[in-house]
């Protein structure tokens, strides 16, 4: 393939060259279990605590509530099912959003349907944004947990999760965050914002795929979630995967000491694709906040285009992108998040996601957009609805 | 995911646009489920041959694919062989789709039904095997329950 511009740092990022580099060790040299007590396991355990020494002055925490996991998925599911357990005899409701990523949707749905759990999902404004009035309504007697996500994964949305950990802390209600998008995007601090529970994943932020970690503020009562050894305080027993918390301490370092100016370069250009796209090609919509929203994402929806058959022809030029598309989430619906915020089923389709890195140019947002142009407008050329839209405007201005 | 010649169909669709005074057109699908697809025959009066077949679709690779290959099949045809063009053989053509695509593949069986069914009610014949187009070929069609 000749140039290819990635626009995918939603899905994944690249792992950064220098935190492949301070992984390599942790491979074939310092190979011991961190759970052994000869030097070569020290060295191992060292490794681990330095990372999780680093993420936590990175959120105010201290390091024994940082808790590695396998994945941001499996913290989310650690945070919701581990929490109904421990607090079960206070209550079983929850609440939480229509637009959280699946990992909290279908482990309430699993909790609801399997556990008694009762789940109230708030709903978003057109911008994606909870309302706080429609929480504090929400909240009851036996509320025990609050899981609103940091910042949509999908079109980029900022929750006000100061103001909602505030309502928690003032009703002595659990407040959980998924912060796979946002940490390191945004400055997050647990004590501020009141936060008990925090998930985090590291391959979003340059670091490797297969760990993530669960912040839990000390005095939350919450079990283990895999039992076995005594790794990380006995809460997720497991061998640890050494290389990769090593690799995550030093991606999170890496992402907190440039945030600021990353975020910065990356919300001028994001920007810039937003207003180019939106003045450049007709009947299209930005999803998400204009301005709370993650400083590298742009979501928009093309009318009478479909999301797929945008994102293929979008490859065949050498970009990756993604869709809420029904067809790319294997079900006849489209994504949930873009129903939430009113989108109709049929501009949800073509709906287009487009999340930026450090590494873009504003020439590959030039050219993107230049391909965009014309893709949107061929395969404009061969819908039906484009058709007879088209026919409709002919016929009233006839008239 | 997809094979070669659906990428084939995909990026270089045979047959889109429109016909003028088409003979027959049927529109499948809906927007609704993100899928819509419209054929325009040309057919001649007295032999029944398809002289021309266009289409225009609203949809994923899969049904794009479908729709161009399916306009390359029934073309030349009489009523009576275009008939027989099903949607599993629009899909044996373009060497399979993954699972989940195949109810796309349904769309290009029914667009041609749908066409020749409009053909028949404006001419007044009786076409064999033909019955009247659903107007949502989604109808009836769920999600499977998920297993936790």
């Amino acid at each position: 393939m000749s140039k290819m511009i990635y626009l995918d740092n939603a899905a994944t990022t690249r792992t950064a060259p220098e935190v492949v580099e301070a992984m390599l060790p942790y491979f074939s040299e310092l190979y011991g279990n961190p759970s052994s007590i000869y030097d070569l396991a020290g060295r191992s355990k060292e490794g681990i605590t330095a990372a999780r020494e680093q993420i936590a002055g990175i959120l105010g925490a201290k390091k024994e509530e940082i808790y590695f996991t396998g994945s941001g998925t499996e913290a989310d599911n650690w945070a919701l099912k581990a929490a109904f357990e421990a607090y079960k005899n206070k209550g079983n409701h929850i609440i939480t959003t229509k637009i959280e990523h699946h990992a909290i949707l279908h482990t309430c749905e699993y909790l609801a349907k399997e556990r008694g759990a009762e789940i109230t999902y708030l709903d978003v404004d057109e911008n994606g944004i909870i309302r706080l009035e429609d929480l504090e309504k929400a909240i009851r007697p036996e509320t025990i947990l609050i899981s609103v996500m940091a910042a949509n994964n999908e079109i980029g949305s900022i929750q006000p999760i100061k103001e909602i950990g505030l309502i928690a802390r003032e009703h002595g209600i659990l407040f959980h965050t998924d912060a796979v998008q946002a940490f390191c995007q945004l400055p997050i601090h647990v004590d501020e914002c009141n936060i008990d529970m925090l998930s985090s994943s590291a391959h979003k932020i340059n670091g490797p795929k297969g760990v993530g970690f669960l912040y839990i503020r000390k005095g939350v009562k919450i079990r283990s979630f895999v039992h076995g050894g005594a790794q990380e305080r006995k809460r997720r027993a497991g061998t640890e995967n050494v290389p990769g918390i090593v690799g995550y301490g030093a991606a999170a370092k890496r992402a907190w000491d440039s945030m600021e100016e990353r975020t910065a370069k990356e919300r001028e250009l994001r920007d810039y694709l937003i207003s180019r796209i939106t003045e450049e090609i007709p009947y299209v919509k930005l999803n998400g906040h204009p301005v709370k929203r993650l400083p590298n994402n742009v979501n928009v929806s093309f009318r009478f285009v479909e999301g797929e058959s945008l994102l293929l022809m979008l490859d065949g030029c050498g970009i990756c992108a993604s869709s809420g598309s029904a067809c790319t989430s294997g079900s006849l619906d489209p994504s949930h998040v873009l129903l939430a915020i009113g989108l109709p089923h049929e501009i949800a389709h073509g709906s287009l996601r487009l999340t930026l890195s450090e590494e873009i140019t504003k020439e590959d947002l030039d050219y993107t957009v230049e391909k965009l142009k014309e893709i949107v407008q061929n395969l404009r050329n061969m819908s039906p609805l484009y058709e007879d839209f088209m026919k409709k405007q002919e016929e009233t201005n006839v008239q | 995911m997809y094979s070669e010649k659906v990428m084939d169909h995909f990026q270089h669709p045979r047959n889109v646009g429109e016909i003028e005074n088409a003979s027959g057109v049927g529109t499948v699908g809906n927007a609704k489920c993100g899928d819509i697809m419209r054929i325009f025959l040309d057919i001649d009066d007295e032999t029944h041959i398809i002289k021309d077949c266009k289409f225009k679709t609203f949809g994923c690779g899969a049904a794009v694919a479908t729709s161009s290959m399916a306009t390359e099949m029934v073309m030349g045809k009489t009523i009576e062989e275009a008939m027989k063009v099903t949607n599993k053989a629009v899909m044996e053509a373009l060497d399979g789709l993954p699972p989940v695509k195949v109810h796309c593949s349904l769309l290009a069986e029914e667009a041609i039904h749908a066409a020749l069914w409009d053909y028949a009610e404006k001419h007044h014949i009786v076409i064999e095997g033909l019955s009247k187009p659903k107007s949502d070929i989604h109808e009836g069609e769920e999600e499977e329950e998920e297993d936790y």
